[in-house]
């Protein structure tokens, strides 16, 4: 069991990325969820830094934060994995606690 | 808890939907707290247009089926104007909005469910 921590920013808005990114230990969860979920997509600025975290967080991304603004499931970055408000929910349960990088 | 207002971002939508898709699953929400500009999801005055959820409305329909304790932090609706009746009275206003299924509260009912409830997920800006 370890952390979840949930980042509801664009990354290229705010460091909320950076920052939890910074402070996650390894084996943690991240889901990204509102506009955080443009930190999930392929060929964006912080792409290589998000798949190089993938070695150490496991990444979860809302799809219906996804479809709302009109970006496909298969421009997700492998290895992260798209779950829906259950998925949220069953991710809060399987984790110690719950970050949010606000 | 819930910090930031409706239709201000997706916060208290997203509160909502993670609220509901937990009772859905059969977990139970000891209960949801409104802080900051959150208080705002609470008063019973707003009048969204008739094609948009209203996302007051949407808490009161979930409270009503689920028994849900949804909590106004008293300071925080003070300084932003959502007053219940005793409110109110007590500081000379002429008028409370408190919506129904609502209740104002203290802090203290953010510490007791942080330490009664198994989790605590926060949604804001």
């Amino acid at each position: 069991m370890a952390m979840l921590h949930t980042v509801n920013k664009s990354p290229f808005e705010r460091t909320a990325l950076q920052s939890c990114l910074g402070h996650a230990l390894e084996g943690a969860s991240v889901l990204l969820f509102e506009d955080g979920v443009y930190a999930a997509m392929q060929g964006t600025a912080v792409s290589a830094q998000v798949s190089e975290a993938l070695g150490k967080v496991r990444f979860y991304v809302l799809g219906p934060d996804l479809r709302a603004r009109g970006l496909r499931e298969d421009r997700v970055i492998d290895g992260i994995q798209v779950v829906d408000y259950d998925g949220f929910v069953d991710l809060v349960t399987s984790h110690d606690n719950v970050q949010a990088w606000l | 808890m819930v910090n930031e207002g409706p239709y201000n971002h997706q916060a208290s939508d997203s509160a909502y939907r993670f609220t509901k898709a937990a009772l859905d699953k059969g977990h139970e929400i000891f209960r949801v707290f409104f802080y900051h500009d959150g208080v705002y999801n609470g008063t019973r005055l707003g009048v969204p247009p008739q094609d948009d959820r209203n996302i007051t409305q949407l808490w009161q329909e979930l409270a009503a089926e689920h028994d849900l304790d949804l909590v106004v932090c008293v300071a925080a609706a003070q300084r932003r104007g959502i007053l219940d009746a005793d409110e109110a009275k007590r500081h000379g206003k002429d008028a409370d909005n408190i919506a129904e299924r609502f209740r104002i509260s203290g802090l203290g009912q953010l510490i007791e469910a942080g330490i009664k409830a198994d989790r605590l997920v926060v949604f804001g800006d």
